[in-house]
């Protein structure tokens, strides 16, 4: 018999090993997975998890995917810490793009330096305020942040179809239901900085906001207090730390962060708005935030990891004749696994004897 | 515009329709929560159940095969989330997110080569010389057996919650589970075994959309039907009969959207497709506000993980 025994303290060994274990632990599964499906094995997970990192062409887009990832998923970690799950992000990247776009589309013809940071403005502000509806309700009416931000992302999309089927259809598309391509436009156009791991103008801005939220959950009080807030509510509260604060802080620099992520998708790798837009980023992030412990430097590099499985997976598809929802079982299977081998950080296995 | 081409009976006919996969769901994750069990990955269960109960139906031609297929499947991949959550300690929020995302995936999977087919006919339950009569005829006996089931289901659910000891049991370790606990019922077992009754309800509502709804298979079909039962849990207050009433009134409000957009209103289809999401977030809103209510009908250990100590 096997037994679960609390430990005195987490282990910090078990809080770094067990991401790792999670990635393996798919690569394992899945490779019966692919026999079950008639694939071979070692190809196909050669495809999804080397390949991207070793290709040259797979690198220049390793950052196009990790980017979106990464910002999101660091937005979403800060209020994962507070307890303040927004899952709705999907729905603030749609928001943002077209915030953003509509400025960009709105600025047509004319040049400038100062209206690619324009748009970057519009788009965190238009993430920010859907991130902000469900912390309204939230707190003024206590209603489920989890199930209004998700709703969200529905009315999102339905809004995203209107748009580019209305106002911000190209008026030179011949009726398809898109809009100007920003990514053409050379004062819309998302600048590239280091194509050889395809770090574009977004790839940098994600950086320099990573390593700020490194240092406000490290050093800066108010990572303190969104950290007490998830651990201890009650002690939070005592402490002087307003939950109402906290909620809106988390949900607005999430959606925020999710609107930037949806403009640089749109000025960089999509360029126009169309009702396929989305990629299910937001989603996926969820994962990334996960993988990554909820730590902007884990988030960076569970970010990476997962933007191979997206490069790999469309590689897949091609060559392997690979389903294109096999990535998302593989992605939906590290999530479990990891948080089936979390019970290690606090829990030690020992073998039961039974008394003689 | 012209209105009379909404005829009122046919409307409460096609609504219950609409409204049947999220009753399913809703009243199959209720039994989870007041176990104490937050299960978000209803909309994964659902759709498993509505590819599974697809691929049943037309490989054996039978349409009430295809609705054990689709149960089936929604328990089984719900086994998933209740180890995890149950005997590994996981957060509840992230492992139902979990059993979402791969549900979707494996879904798409599974049903990679059944899109385009026709499943076979759900016939409806003919009543002899009753189906027929006008009205009260078409009101209450034109329908299929898994709207009927679908009633008695919550008829069955609320008996065993209120009038049998089973159900005293399941109530109470959703409200404190080291009481259960320590009057020796195995709280972890309970709570598998209302997950895996959430997974089956789950499942037949996904069967349901596949096999009655469409009818066909196609990738995400489910459209968040499965987040708007968890809606209208919370909307229903934990209690049976009002999951009924919160299921019909959206299964109402889908059925107006799709046909003011037949009709042609002057307001565009995209607005129309997001009413059913809105006054979902607005039932919620109306159904929180009031934090003392609130926290009265929600089982007190909703959502939290429990462990015994010896």
């Amino acid at each position: 018999m096997l037994r679960l025994e609390q430990r005195q303290q987490p282990s910090k060994l078990m809080l770094y090993l067990t991401p790792v274990l999670a990635v393996l632990t798919t690569m394992a599964v899945g490779g019966l997975l692919f026999v079950a499906l008639g694939i071979a094995p070692g190809r196909a997970i050669y495809l999804l998890f080397i390949d991207p990192f070793v290709d040259r062409y797979n690198l220049s887009q390793l950052f196009v995917k990790a980017s979106p990832l990464i910002l999101i998923a660091m937005g979403l970690s800060i209020g994962f810490r507070a307890g303040v799950w927004n899952i709705g992000a999907e729905g603030q990247f749609i928001m943002g793009a077209l915030a953003g776009g509509a400025v960009g589309l709105a600025l047509w013809g004319m040049t400038g330096w100062w209206i690619l940071p324009l748009m970057a403005v519009a788009a965190a502000l238009g993430g920010a305020l859907w991130g902000l509806i469900p912390a309204l309700l939230k707190i003024r009416f206590n209603a489920s942040e989890i199930l209004v931000s998700l709703m969200l992302v529905y009315v999102a999309e339905n809004f995203l179809a209107q748009m580019v089927q209305g106002v911000l259809r190209a008026p030179d598309g011949m009726g398809f239901p898109e809009s100007r391509n920003l990514g053409r436009n050379e004062p819309t156009a998302l600048p590239d900085v280091f194509p050889a791991l395809g770090i574009n103008a977004g790839g940098v801005t994600m950086l320099v906001l990573l390593t700020l939220a490194f240092f406000l959950l490290q050093k800066h009080a108010l990572g303190f207090q969104i950290k007490l807030t998830g651990d201890s509510p009650r002690a939070a509260r005592f402490a002087g730390v307003k939950p109402g604060v906290i909620i809106t802080l988390c949900l607005g620099v999430s959606g925020a962060a999710a609107g930037l992520a949806g403009l640089f998708e749109l000025t960089g790798a999509a360029g126009k708005l169309t009702i396929d837009f989305p990629l299910g980023y937001g989603f996926t992030a969820i994962i990334v935030a996960f993988l990554g412990r909820l730590n902007p430097v884990g988030i960076l590099l569970a970010g990476v990891v997962l933007a191979g499985t997206y490069i790999g997976g469309e590689n897949a598809q091609f060559m392997l004749k690979l389903p294109a929802a096999a990535v998302t079982v593989f992605q939906g299977m590290m999530l479990f696994f990891l948080l089936g081998f979390e019970i290690l950080i606090n829990y030690r296995v020992k073998r039961l004897r039974r008394a003689v | 515009m012209d209105f009379s081409s909404l005829n009122a009976v046919a409307m409460i006919v096609l609504l219950i329709g609409a409204a049947t996969p999220i009753l399913l769901a809703a009243i199959g994750e209720l039994v989870a929560e007041k176990s104490g069990v937050l299960n978000l990955g209803v909309e994964g269960m659902m759709i498993i159940g509505a590819v599974t109960g697809f691929i049943t139906a037309t490989t054996t031609g039978s349409p009430m095969l295809g609705f054990a297929g689709g149960a089936l499947g929604g328990a089984l991949v719900s086994t998933l989330f209740a180890f995890l959550t149950q005997y590994l300690h996981s957060n509840q929020v992230a492992t139902g997110l979990a059993l979402t995302m791969f549900g979707l995936g494996l879904a798409a999977l599974m049903g990679r080569n059944y899109n385009g087919i026709k499943p076979p006919r759900t016939d409806r339950l003919e009543v002899p010389g009753l189906s027929d009569f006008p009205v009260l005829g078409e009101l209450l006996f034109s329908y299929d057996p898994i709207i009927y089931f679908s009633v008695f289901l919550v008829f069955a659910v609320w008996w065993f919650l209120n009038r049998t000891r089973g159900g005293l049991v399941l109530r109470a370790c959703g409200e404190n589970h080291d009481a259960a606990h320590s009057l020796g019922y195995n709280v972890q077992l309970i709570r598998f075994g209302a997950i895996m009754f959430g997974g089956a309800c789950a499942g037949l509502g996904g069967a349901y959309v596949s096999l009655v709804r469409v009818p066909q298979w196609t990738e995400g079909m489910t459209a968040g039907v499965g987040w708007i039962a968890l809606a209208i849990v919370v909307f229903a207050s934990w209690k049976p009969w009002r999951v009924i009433l919160g299921a019909y009134m959206f299964g109402g409000i889908t059925i107006l959207q799709l046909s003011l957009q037949a009709l042609g209103i002057s307001i565009s289809g995209a607005y129309l497709s997001m009413t059913p999401y809105i006054v979902t977030i607005v039932v919620l809103v109306i159904m929180s506000a009031d934090r003392k209510r609130a926290s009265i009908n929600a089982p007190a250990c909703l959502g939290r993980s429990f462990h015994a100590s010896h």
